[in-house]
């Protein structure tokens, strides 16, 4: 059975049909390309994904499970996660406790607990405090835990909005642009990470990205986007040479 | 009879609203902050009037007169030199709370300010307008000048906004700051000289309003603007933020309503119900009655 | 080690707080306490308490409310009430006990009523809808008339007469004249007791998963609802919290005072501002700050009088200053620049 499986997906905003019929298959375990022109509509796709809208037509189902009607929280607890293509982290939290927010709905205590720090505070705190440790050394961000957010470097506040994203435990990881303003080296350093997602992890991912060298390098499969519609599918080598798909993105 | 003297009262007092409101909007719309201090230029605008006329007391007509342009030229430099030093270095803060913060000192600041120059004592305020007005049905119905003055200066300047938005460039150059600060820049629109020219608009709008305010209820004191400022961004929200013709009726309901509350209801409970009005809209229908529907991009 | 200096935070707070009163108690043991002085110390924990409160709302949720002496004024005056029904029934220890919880319980009820319609609003909307309901109580609260007599209680909201009490009957709430003769039940330590109590919560609130998901929706609330936090759930515990806290402050107050009047001075969207302003001074998002700020800045004009003319215009200076140092875009490159000359870069402060 297939990770995520979309079918027939339309969303439309005051007439303009953003995503038109949409349909794409992720098995487990794939590293999935979302692309095309700007304005094809790939963002979209993420927010339908992500409950951020509501679909006019079409199924989402996230491994067996139907998630078209489901709000953004709740779709994140069912298994997707995201980042964001203008990065949102929780910037006047440190470096940790970014990555605490996002544990927070896999280890629980309650309010009275929070308030008091009585009954299970202690011992799930310190759970918590140890995830959080173990994801911050396996991506390498240690050394900058008590860090303010908002005072990482570039590329690691991407990095940072990854692991924040992983912390979740999600089936499916979606990247949204994660190259997006980055140089080459920040760009190569991306696809370390992505690797290691992959390997430490065996993530499933779905990315859209505009950086071609990164997609053609690490995607295995792509789709490629325009106006809205599924100009073509399948393996990535495939795809990149079929003539829809360049001249859609050369033009004529 | 005597629920159109109250009705006719509520419209003097929703004009001086809805002048006051227009102000509030324009700023709201296009610098897209809430100028907490906007009431307290209306105390000023009052306070100059009061210093100004009392010096030129024996001057009649023509003392009036200047007292209100100096007032107007006053409030206009207020608030391009408020929104130059307070407001302007908070434009793209990253918290959209300091700007209103700032302005709540901003509106602070004056009242204790004038709080130390003329004292907290309630200044008797003598009319601006001499006119005594119209009597009909044999003396039942009575309106008085400042009544019907303020609702023809509202009425005049609601026209004189839109065709100013509408009709000019720099009307123009308003509307795309309002729509787009970063896109309004590329074409060439100098967004600091348009908020700045916004600022001097409304707060002239303020001291009109004021010298209204204060001609209708007689009595200045350093806390004079504050609820009527208030009230009067209620009514901008009410007719729909961002909107002139909107702001025109957010302040007239609001006047009427105030006034027939405070009359058939009860005095005490008059400005819980003007607050409750907002409370409804705010969450019935946020953008008002004539508002626009922002949404956030994801 | 981490957990160490969060903790060690904590301990200073509370151990300021402590030494505080100790000090106080000293001056008052030894006799160098003036009567004045003395009077100032139960303003001076309420007005702590309710600081407290607000930043917990401003600083920790990130919304500004101009409303939280509206929560204080409900604290006030349903504590009062029952102190003043029972006060020939219960001791003053339990009934002292128990005004709190009703105070504090009503206020948090009405903070979660409120915070309902209010926390789906956003920014400045959201600042003068609570601007506007702390209006609207003050002035519900002035149209308010109760009183008892043999027959039971009456209620009105036109006037005493309305009432018609029998000739045994006692006025409780008597409109905008308010409740008089509350026993006089609250005194330094009770308030220095609240405070900590206040502080203990609000703090191990900032420091749990709860804090750190309404943390989390104040920086950014999307991705926040994204990770799968319940925002809605998360903002309203913490107004309701907030508005509890403040309704604490206001059981203080009315347990102080002879006459209790839900006036504008007291109980206006000015006095929620009076209290922004210590809670901007402190810190936002300082709790300690909020503390050692209330205390100064409500001791400082009472005991410098000279000052008291230019006070206000003094902290509205302060504000503004404040708020363009820390918040305006182009003060803080030039900040970051001119330390990162100095070679201190990792200590620009970020207040929030």
């Amino acid at each position: 059975m297939a990770l995520l499986d979309v079918t027939n997906l339309s969303i439309s905003f005051g007439g303009l049909r953003a995503v038109d019929d949409f349909n794409m298959t992720i098995e487990k375990g794939e590293l999935y390309g979302l692309i095309g022109p700007n304005g094809a509509g790939k963002t979209t796709v993420f927010n339908l994904l992500t409950g951020v809208y509501k679909p006019n037509e079409g199924k989402i189902k996230l491994d067996g499970e139907d998630i078209t009607r489901k709000n953004t929280i709740e779709i994140n607890h069912a298994g997707i996660a995201r980042t964001f293509q203008n990065i949102r982290l929780f910037k006047q939290m440190s470096v940790i406790d970014n990555v605490k927010v996002g544990l927070s709905e896999r280890y629980k205590y309650s309010t009275l607990e929070s308030l008091l720090h009585v009954g299970r505070y202690k011992k799930v705190e310190k759970q918590i405090d140890d995830e959080a440790m173990r994801l911050l050394n396996v991506f390498d961000l240690a050394g900058e835990r008590d860090t303010l957010a908002s005072n990482l470097p570039y590329g690691k506040q991407r990095k940072l909005e990854i692991v924040r994203a992983m912390a979740t435990d999600p089936k499916l990881l979606l990247l949204d642009e994660p190259a997006a303003g980055m140089n080459p080296n920040e760009t190569k350093e991306l696809m370390e990470t992505i690797a290691l997602v992959r390997k430490e992890f065996n993530m499933t991912i779905l990315l859209i990205e505009h950086d071609m060298k990164l997609v053609s390098g690490i995607c295995e499969k792509l789709t490629v986007l325009n106006f809205g519609k599924v100009l073509c599918q399948g393996e990535t080598k495939e795809v990149l040479t079929n003539p829809e798909v360049v001249k859609a993105y050369l033009g004529e | 009879m005597s629920f159109l003297t109250y009705l006719i009262n509520g419209l003097s007092l929703g004009s001086i609203y809805a002048i006051i409101a227009l102000g509030y909007t324009m700023v709201y719309g296009i610098a897209k902050m809430l100028n907490f201090a906007h009431g307290d230029f209306i105390m000023v605008g009052c306070y100059v009037i009061f210093s100004i006329s009392g010096a030129l007391s024996g001057n009649g007509v023509m003392g009036t007169v200047i007292a209100v342009v100096v007032s107007i030229v006053l409030c206009s430099l207020l608030g391009i030199t408020t929104e130059f030093i307070a407001y302007r270095p908070l434009r793209g803060a990253a918290s959209p709370l300091a700007v209103l913060i700032t302005a709540i000192g901003v509106s602070y600041f004056l009242e204790n300010l004038a709080l130390i120059i003329f004292g907290a004592d309630v200044k008797s305020f003598s009319s601006v307008i001499t006119w005594k007005g119209i009597s009909f049905a044999g003396g039942q119905l009575k309106i008085q000048g400042v009544t019907i003055v303020t609702i023809v200066i509202s009425l005049v300047i609601l026209i004189c906004l839109q065709l100013f938005i509408n009709k000019t460039k720099q009307g123009q150059a308003m509307l795309a700051v309002a729509e787009d600060k970063g896109a309004a820049t590329l074409m060439g629109i100098n967004v600091n000289k348009t908020i700045m020219l916004t600022f001097a608009i409304g707060s002239a709008l303020a001291a009109i309003a004021g010298a209204l305010l204060c001609s209708a209820y007689p009595n200045l004191s350093p806390y004079v603007g504050a609820m009527p400022g208030i009230k009067a961004f209620v009514a901008a929200v009410l007719g729909g933020i961002g909107s002139i013709p909107g702001a025109m009726i957010g302040g007239l309901v609001l006047g009427i309503v105030e006034i027939l509350s405070k009359t058939y209801i009860s005095s005490q409970l008059s400005d819980a119900i003007v607050f409750g009005i907002l409370v409804i809209v705010l969450i019935v229908k946020p953008t008002g009655i004539l508002g626009k529907v922002i949404q956030e991009k994801v | 080690m981490h957990m160490d200096k969060k903790t060690k935070d904590n301990l200073i707070t509370y151990g300021i707080v402590i030494a505080a009163f100790l000090v106080v108690e000293v001056l008052a043991m030894t006799g160098k306490l003036s009567s004045h002085m003395g009077g100032l110390l139960v303003p001076m924990t309420y007005y702590a308490i309710i600081a407290v409160a607000l930043n917990l709302c401003v600083g920790i949720l990130g919304e500004l409310s101009i409303g939280h002496c509206g929560f204080m004024c409900i604290g006030a005056f349903t504590s009062a009430t029952f102190s003043k029904v029972m006060a020939d029934k219960i001791p003053s220890g339990p009934r002292f006990f128990i005004a709190f919880i009703i105070g504090i319980a009503v206020a948090a009820l009405f903070g979660f009523l409120i915070g309902i319609p209010v926390l789906r609003l956003k920014g400045d909307y959201l600042a003068i809808v609570t601007l506007a309901f702390g209006e609207i109580i003050k002035n519900v609260i002035n149209a308010f008339y109760i009183g008892v007599d043999s027959k039971g209680f009456h209620f009105s909201m036109e006037n005493q007469m309305a009432l018609n009490l029998e000739s045994d009957g006692t006025m409780i709430i008597n409109g905008a004249m308010g409740i008089t003769g509350t026993p006089k039940d609250a005194n330094f330590m009770i308030g220095i007791g609240v405070l900590l109590i206040s502080l203990v919560i609000v703090l191990n609130l900032i420091n749990s998963r709860d804090g750190r998901a309404i943390m989390a929706i104040r920086d950014n609330h999307i991705a926040a609802e994204a990770s799968g936090i319940n925002v809605t759930r998360y903002k309203m515990l913490a107004f309701t919290i907030s508005a509890a806290i403040a309704g604490s402050a206001g059981v203080l107050y009315s347990h102080n005072i002879t006459t209790l009047t839900a006036s504008s001075q007291y109980f206006g969207y000015n006095a929620s501002i009076m209290i922004l302003v210590y809670v901007v001074l402190g810190g936002i998002g300082n709790i300690r700050g909020s503390v050692v700020a209330a205390c100064i800045l409500y001791l400082l004009p009472e005991l410098l009088r000279g000052l008291n003319k230019y006070r206000m215009l003094i902290y509205s200076i302060v504000l503004i200053v404040m708020m363009i140092v820390n918040w305006s875009p182009k003060v803080i490159e030039w900040r970051k620049r001119t330390f990162a000359n100095f070679g201190f870069k990792k200590k620009v402060k970020v207040v929030k």
